[in-house]
């Protein structure tokens, strides 16, 4: 089978996801690499402008379906979105259009979709994707296992693939082209009300500023913030503030009740890979590690020195929390 | 209500790993399993649906011989049967799972079927969506609140930097996320009665597999970095290396 590339982008809140141009530019990049074609697909009713950003990246033709359109196969105005017939309208094109393979994000959203997807077009799927190489013109994954203590390289024996890619570990290269968008014909992707077996009703958003799966810059508070039975979050949240960062949590913090679920970094909470991470007070368990481990750079700031945190980190400072932290807010507002 | 719930075996994840001779998967030596823990919340909410509106819960698990313990962990926290299905190949991946596991659940016929959003050892969140192509099922993932009644389900999902609100009817899959419940510790009632509650062992039908690891290899451990610790003028070099060295700030 010819190699033709498909990278699937994610709009959200009527505008590009910053991963969108992640995707992309791997997508260009495997293209090169692999001396053939790729496309770029949308399922939005953003606009054509925002939709064009990614020609910076590489894109030089963009398929863009209508959510719109897509809903009202449904028969049903009162939802959002549906899970299910996103999948189905990305796999139909996908056959369609006759790709080989499909790139896309690793997001909650896109895990959700990605098995899904491989089902309908008959392709293997390679989830949460770091690296990808080739060997022998084929494309070799290489993705973290058992909460990144090891490392698989994993092949596919289909003729399909689908790779869902890590968000913020490929990086966005600009690549300025020439954009046509061309809007797909609802009708060519044979959608029907049976294939709409949920319905997003509403999309409450955390009232934090920054979530951190989207977040470039995460500081992350661990126990070592309570003192006399308080969790001194003021701390991180004015050194998150100062940095433009988002907050983030241990889990030992949120089972403890002092800060959101939303917040968590970890096993049990969210994967991140920012390009920095301050990590405040945390000791550094396993757990903890796996939704971090990944990060660019990593900042540990911790009184006890032997904390397995300063292992991974990269710059670090032994020291109290509640002298350091503010002296590190004090500094970077100097420099900001 | 007939409800399944589908589970897994994983190395506890405080366990070191080591690689084992074939350099493509780990060695069991020394390897302690444990209820994926994301499984746990799911076999709660089975057996809390099972005491609301009635009914039995059977846990089903996809592994090798080491695995079929599993199923007895989910009869201590309530679970009423056991389905194991023994693998005779250890080199199945995530779609060799879902097509075994959903030839039992069609057979089984469930109204509603719970499982973990991903199980923590190769952390895929591939086996749920797959089930739902294949049994052409609703599925809602990453779920932190649910509401049954009748044949309607609103559930609450995690997304990135929210929650969503979904409606959708059984039968249907709900993959579990810390928050939907705190799962019950097992008392010596229910580790006792779990001893007399029946496992099924069925053969692998299906040992098709879509991938292949072709390596494994633990990541080089990092140099150390520079860690400081003389007094408060450490920030100020803590900056300066994130803007010249590092040049992220």
């Amino acid at each position: 089978m010819e190699n033709k590339i498909l990278a699937y982008i994610e709009t959200k809140q009527d505008k590009l996801k910053n991963n969108a141009y992640e995707i992309v530019s791997a997508a260009r990049q495997t293209a090169e690499r692999l001396n053939c074609e790729f496309d770029v697909l949308a399922i939005t009713d953003i606009s054509d402008e925002d939709l064009k950003i990614t020609g910076k990246y590489g894109a030089e033709k963009i398929y863009k379906v209508s959510l719109k359109e897509l809903n009202a196969k449904s028969g049903k105005t009162d939802f959002i979105y549906s899970y299910s017939a996103n999948a189905v309208a990305i796999s139909n094109f996908f056959i369609l259009k006759g790709y080989s393979i499909l790139l896309l994000s690793a997001t909650m959203t896109g895990r959700d979709s990605a098995p899904r997807i491989a089902i309908k077009t008959e392709s293997a799927i390679i989830p949460d994707v770091t690296e990808l190489e080739i060997e022998n013109e084929k494309l070799i994954a290489v993705r973290p296992v058992y909460a990144g203590k090891s490392n698989v390289k994993v092949k596919h024996k289909t003729d399909k693939v689908i790779f869902s890619l890590r968000p913020n570990v490929f990086k966005a290269i600009l690549n300025e082209k020439e954009t046509t968008i061309e809007n797909v014909n609802i009708d060519s992707l044979n959608i029907s009300a049976y294939d709409f077996k949920d319905f997003v009703k509403e999309i409450k958003l955390s009232s934090a500023k920054l979530d951190v799966s989207d977040a470039d810059r995460i500081v992350s508070g661990g126990r070592g913030l309570r003192k006399d039975d308080v969790y001194h979050y003021e701390l991180i949240e004015e050194l998150a503030n100062t940095i433009g960062a988002a907050t983030g949590a241990s889990r030992a913090v949120v089972d403890a009740g002092w800060r959101p679920q939303i917040e968590q970094v970890g096993q049990t909470g969210k994967t991140v890979s920012p390009s920095l991470y301050i990590a405040c007070g945390i000791s550094g368990a396993i757990q903890h590690l796996a939704g971090m481990s990944s990060s660019k750079c990593i900042v540990a700031i911790n009184k006890d020195k032997d904390a397995p945190i300063f292992q991974t980190a990269d710059y670090g400072i032994i020291g109290d929390l509640f002298e350091v932290i503010p002296e590190l807010t004090k500094e970077f507002k100097k420099v900001l | 209500m007939k409800i399944a719930v589908c589970i897994s075996y994983v190395p506890d994840s405080i366990t070191k790993i080591k690689i084992s001779d074939t350099g493509k998967s780990i060695s069991g030596d020394g390897v302690s399993y444990i209820l994926n823990p994301y499984d746990e919340f799911a076999v709660e909410e089975a057996v809390r649906t099972k005491e609301k509106f009635g009914g039995e819960v059977y846990a089903i698990s996809f592994g090798t011989e080491k695995d079929r313990d599993v199923i007895k962990k989910a009869f201590q926290q309530g679970a009423d049967k056991g389905i194991f299905i023994l693998s005779e190949n250890e080199n199945y991946d995530s779609y060799t799972v879902a097509k075994n596991l959903a030839d039992t659940i069609k057979k089984l016929s469930p109204d509603i079927i719970f499982t973990g959003k991903q199980s923590i050892d190769f952390d895929g969140y591939l086996v749920p969506n797959f089930l739902s192509e294949i049994l052409e099922l609703p599925s809602v993932n990453i779920t932190t609140k649910l509401e049954i009644s009748d044949n309607n389900v609103k559930a609450e999902r995690d997304t990135e930097g929210g929650k969503e609100t979904i409606e959708f009817k059984l039968p249907a899959i709900i993959t579990t996320q810390k928050g939907i419940n705190e799962p019950r510790y097992p008392n010596i009632k229910s580790i006792m009665a779990a001893k007399s509650k029946p496992i099924e062992t069925i053969k692998a039908k299906f040992n098709d597999s879509l991938t292949e690891i072709t390596e494994m290899k633990i990541p080089p451990l990092k140099s150390r970095g520079k860690i400081f610790s003389n007094s408060t003028s450490d920030a100020g070099e803590l900056v300066r290396l994130l803007r010249e060295e590092a040049k992220i700030i």
